[in-house]
């Protein structure tokens, strides 16, 4: 393969450091692709997918033009949460269920919570509902943020280029971009960018880089200009105090950060932080002090990386829809890593007090399929269903409603090769992930989505940062529908909250204020958990996130999830349909199959949480997790 | 109840601690001191083991004074149970910490633990110190993925052989031959790769319920019988920083002991370090003269609420749980979970998701977990008292409610 050898060799000239050298030195016979298939396509494995929650492998498939034909997603680990809750008080199902996820953590707390309050019919009152959506709202931004940079940005950024930039060129690039984003600069001094290099120059000089060792540095892929990999380094380094803040936001009305503890069935528990200005004075403080952040850096560096990645993510060539012969869709229609360009949302952020699926939400609900953005579908929650074709679980045959789905574990393994290597077997089970499906379609959940709906939808809102974004950036709508695009959605809405945050934190502080401190609603437990059921269907960070509960004589009698990282990451389904991950992966050109940079650049793009993503499972065999619902159920 | 019964139980809470005793003489700091600074000095011969940059200058980089500096010092000088005369052996000691490797692995995980030590709270200074201990494998924060990321965990173990600390988050998982769990190309299960990983380890640190006692995998049934870490590793020293996440100033405190003095900190049954895990919550809690004068919260948002009356009636199982929530909070000490009215739902120990974590009080709690879970590496006289305890205060929190109840009229 003489081609990957030369990119190889650039890359060593390239890089010129000795880390790149020590990365080169691995090339060759032991690289992350280990068996050719009789048609000369080269198999590769990613695992461990790092810069993420959770554990998994990622299996492509390269043609001899290194473009991604083939691609599996699989989630290795899983806990069996769902099981675990089933026979305990519903009251505390709330506290468990966030254990799935560290990084949501607050938000299956409140999924759970609130189903069991839509089951008991529970209305929760103005401070309870504000003081969720504050938390929430932080967890959001505080989870963006973290992603950004600390997950996401070592993709774009080349940190061994920064040692190369000019400081004085870099703070005025940094005001450029700035100036784009309509705010002053976060970082702004000569002398500050200089500290930073000289800080990295230390790092990179001696050799071992610590977690940033063994990095892709020189790929070619990486596009941006030195002075632009140093403006991403110093604020990479600036989020890391930043985002100590955000998760204070969270412990000011939560009590820590992760798994904060103030919610419970019927409201919240933090009277006495609601009661006290000061403490909520601190807390927009420090949301002031985000929103500079996020206005000044965050939305600047996605304008920056957005042009500076527009090619890919424009380049029709290298979109699902280009090679995907299951398509409806011609070429023409979003770039690398847009993937299946169909959406879901479940709706976000109760914005009024009419009662859980009444109110008027900030994020909208709804689906858009097929790229076709002329309208939104309305959602049915009865067309949700999960197949277990490729999963390691055992089925009926046809895909079923969480309500009525059996799960029964059926680990078939991996194929494990003389050299000790183990592939995944793609055309039996080959993922602890279940396949959901909404109206026997695959749909993409995140930010992209809610973006994607709430602009279809006509909400003012969103019509108005998203239009925004693209009239500064200079960008067609297109844009979005790609790698870089799925980021850039993702720092939009958090525009989008921080700014909405500032009026709910002063909503909390006047109704505080004027006397109603009123937190909980009085329920008669023994009465309502005698027989019932309900769900919590709302977004996470990551997209769209449905808890189901049923409950009998006062215990759960059963308990399901479906999360965001279960639509984007599940592998095929019943008849080969393609998801969000495997479809973005599916035709983008790797720079070098040796170094699988564009692969987890893209994947790290849906923000994984792959823990969350795993169903439940028992060593014994036993059948577990059977929901069934009365079939006269309005679902 | 008997009287006396009433009065040893009352005396239980009112002990200042079960467990530890916090100064042990003269003589015996003398020594520690002089073996601290020799240890000192030879890490101080010793080069960084990776050139970290050095650490006063990146204090000053960060705007921080070295009186700042020497404040935090104190702070966690205190914080490991140590006399003020250590502060500048601590002092240098943080200065020194990138002499020591650090590999970090997940397991059945929620990265909860990871995203704690991002947090690092407290005084400005731990983030710094994290920025520069020598962390080598990260899965969730570091660059490399795949191939080059399990080269650089073989390459760091390889280098660092017996030198680094590992820190290990999430249960192991040993049902269906250890496959709930797989990680990296050749798909080698979690065990295997916790064996693998603490095999050239100096010592083993587990972070988190998880890692220590199993936590929420472990939960009843445990579908997929995971267990903690030291149910597996044997022959290594084990250190456990439980909790829900663990706090990331015990990590820190773990670290820093562990380069000043060269060995573990001093540990208690279920190997928590006692500088932490010395004392119940219930000894420090903020709302403890409520306790004491049977003032309760009875239902959430009443009265009692507004006014930071005592959680254990709705539940708080601060009596039960040795931890230092209550004096080092979370997220820079801006709050903890009793401060925000919640109270305690016993993370710290084991086997916490079927003994403890529920909103009722322990004595009348009605919903036991369906199996009742496995009891494994609990310290059997802790136990026992604490059983007890949890009989015995249900009823004196009864005893006392009346008062309370009387003096809430008196307010109203
Ligand atoms: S709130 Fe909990 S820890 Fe505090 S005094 Fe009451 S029972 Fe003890
Ligand atoms: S107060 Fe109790 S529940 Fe809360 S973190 Fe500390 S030990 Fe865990």
């Amino acid at each position: 393969m003489p081609e990957m050898n030369e990119q190889a060799e650039a890359q060593v000239t390239g890089g010129g450091t000795e880390t790149t050298e020590t990365a080169a030195a691995v090339h060759g016979a032991d690289g992350n692709f280990h068996k050719t298939d009789a048609n000369g396509n080269k198999h590769i494995i990613v695992d461990p997918i790092t810069r993420i929650e959770g554990h998994l492998r990622i299996e492509a498939v390269i043609d001899s033009n290194n473009r991604i034909i083939d691609a599996f997603s699989s989630s290795t680990m899983f806990r069996g949460i769902e099981t675990i809750v089933k026979g305990r008080d519903p009251r505390d199902v709330g506290l468990m269920t966030m254990r799935i996820c560290g990084v949501c953590t607050g938000t299956h707390y409140q999924r759970s919570i609130e189903a069991v309050e839509d089951a008991f019919d529970i209305t929760i009152p103005k401070n309870a509902r504000l003081v969720r959506n504050l938390i929430q709202g932080a967890l959001y931004a505080h989870d963006h943020l973290v992603h950004f940079y600390h997950l996401h940005a070592l993709d774009f950024v080349d940190i061994v280029s920064s040692t190369k930039a000019d400081p004085e060129a870099t703070a005025k690039e940094a005001q450029k971009w700035a100036d784009v984003a309509g705010h002053k600069p976060s970082i702004s001094g000569v002398a500050e960018f200089k500290a930073v290099q000289d800080r990295i120059i230390k790092f990179v000089k001696e050799g071992r880089l610590g977690i940033f060792g063994n990095g892709y540095w020189g790929n070619k892929s990486y596009q941006l200009t030195p002075e632009q990999n140093l403006i991403g380094v110093a604020h990479y380094l600036k989020a890391l105090d930043i985002q100590r803040d955000m998760a204070k936001m969270q412990a000011i009305l939560g009590g820590k950060n992760p798994h904060p503890q103030s919610l419970v069935v019927g409201g919240v528990t933090c009277v006495q932080d609601i009661q006290n200005p000061a403490r909520l004075a601190l807390f927009k403080q420090l949301l002031v002090d985000t929103n500079d952040f996020v206005k000044g850096a965050y939305l600047p560096d996605i304008y920056m990386a957005g042009t500076a990645y527009a090619k890919e993510a424009t380049d029709a060539d290298q979109s699902f829809h280009a090679t995907n012969h299951k398509g409806t869709l011609g070429k023409g229609v979003g770039g690398a890593g847009g993937g299946i360009l169909s959406y879901m949302t479940y709706g976000d952020f109760r914005l009024d007090d009419t009662g859980f699926y009444s109110a008027e939400t900030f994020f909208k609900r709804g689906v858009v399929l097929d790229g076709d953005i002329s309208k939104v579908i309305e959602l049915d929650e009865a067309k949700i269903t999960e197949d277990v074709t490729h999963s390691w679980f055992e089925g009926t045959g046809a895909p079923e409603h969480p309500y009525d789905g059996t799960t029964i574990p059926k680990y078939t393994g991996l194929e494990k090769k003389d050299d000790g290597y183990a592939y995944l077997k793609t055309d039996e089970k080959y993922s602890w992930i279940k396949s959901p499906l909404y109206d026997g379609r695959k749909v993409e959940v995140g930010p992209l989505a809610r973006i994607v709906v709430g602009y279809v939808a006509g909400d003012e809102r969103t019509k108005k940062y998203a239009g925004n974004f693209l009239k500064r950036s200079g960008l067609p709508l297109t844009v979005l529908f790609s790698t870089v695009g799925r980021t850039a959605a993702r720092a939009i809405e958090t525009e989008m909250i921080c700014d909405a945050m500032v009026e709910w934190i002063d909503e909390l502080a006047k109704n505080a204020a004027s006397g109603d401190l009123s937190t909980w609603t009085d329920f008669d437990f023994d009465t309502v958990a005698a027989d019932s059921k309900g769900r919590g269907m709302a977004e996470a960070p990551r997209g769209a996130l449905g808890h189901w509960i049923r409950i009998k004589e006062g215990k759960v009698e059963n308990f399901q999830a479906i999360v965001p990282s279960t639509w984007n990451a599940g592998p095929r389904g019943p008849n080969g349909e393609i998801g969000a991950y495997e479809g973005s992966l599916i035709g983008t050109i790797v720079a070098n199959p040796e170094e699988p940079l564009e692969i987890i650049r893209t994947i790290h793009s849906f923000d994984p949480c792959i823990a969350c993503a795993v169903h439940v499972v028992d060593t014994k065999g036993k059948e577990l997790a059977v929901y069934k619902v009365d079939p006269t159920c309005a679902f | 109840m008997s009287i006396d019964k009433e009065e040893s139980v009352k005396k239980l809470f009112t002990a200042e601690s079960a467990k530890v005793d916090t100064n042990k003489g003269d003589a015996y700091y003398d020594e520690l001191y002089a073996s601290c600074q020799k240890r000192i000095e030879e890490l101080r011969e010793l080069e960084p083991l990776n050139n970290r940059m050095d650490f006063m200058e990146s204090v000053e980089e960060q705007g921080l004074e070295r009186r700042d500096f020497l404040k935090w010092a104190s702070a966690t000088t205190a914080m490991l149970m140590l006399p003020a005369s250590f502060t500048p052996l601590v002092a240098e000691a943080a200065v020194l910490m990138n002499r020591v490797p650090v590999i970090w692995v997940e397991l059945s995980d929620c990265a909860g633990n990871s995203e704690a030590l991002l947090r690092s709270d407290g005084p400005q200074i731990d983030e710094i110190v994290l920025d520069i201990i020598s962390l080598e494998f990260h899965e969730t924060l570091q660059a490399a993925s795949g191939h080059q990321a399990e080269k650089q965990m073989d390459e760091a173990m390889e280098h660092f052989k017996g030198k680094y600390l590992l820190f290990v988050e999430g249960a192991v998982p040993l049902g269906l031959n250890g496959q709930y769990g797989t990680i990296g190309a050749k798909g080698e299960t979690f065990v295997d790769h916790l064996h693998r990983a603490a095999k050239g380890a100096a010592a083993v640190v587990a972070v988190g319920s998880c890692a220590t006692f199993g936590g929420i995998p472990a939960a009843a049934p445990n579908p997929t019988d995971a267990v903690g870490v030291m149910d597996v590793i044997k022959g290594k020293p084990i250190i456990n920083i439980p909790a829900c996440p663990a706090n990331p100033s015990n990590m820190v405190g773990v670290i820093l002991h562990f380069v000043l003095t060269g060995t573990i900190p001093e540990l208690d049954s279920l190997l928590r370090p006692k500088f932490a895990f010395g004392y119940r919550i219930h000894d420090n809690c903020e709302r403890r003269a409520h306790f004491d004068a049977g003032e309760y919260v009875e239902e959430w948002g009443d009265e009692g609420a507004k006014n930071n009356f005592c959680l254990y009636k709705v539940g708080c199982k601060g009596p039960m749980t040795f931890n230092n929530c209550s004096i080092i909070r979370y997220n820079e000490g801006v709050n903890w979970p009793i401060g925000v009215g919640r109270g305690c739902i016993g993370c710290s120990e084991p086997d916490f998701w079927d003994k403890y974590a529920y909103e009722r009080p322990m004595a009348n709690a009605n919903i036991k977990a369906p199996t009742g879970g496995v009891e494994k590496t609990v310290d059997e006289f802790g136990l026992g008292l604490l059983t007890a305890a949890g009989i015995g205060i249900g009823i004196h929190a009864a005893a006392s409610a009346i008062a309370g109840k009387k003096e809430d009229e008196g307010e109203a």
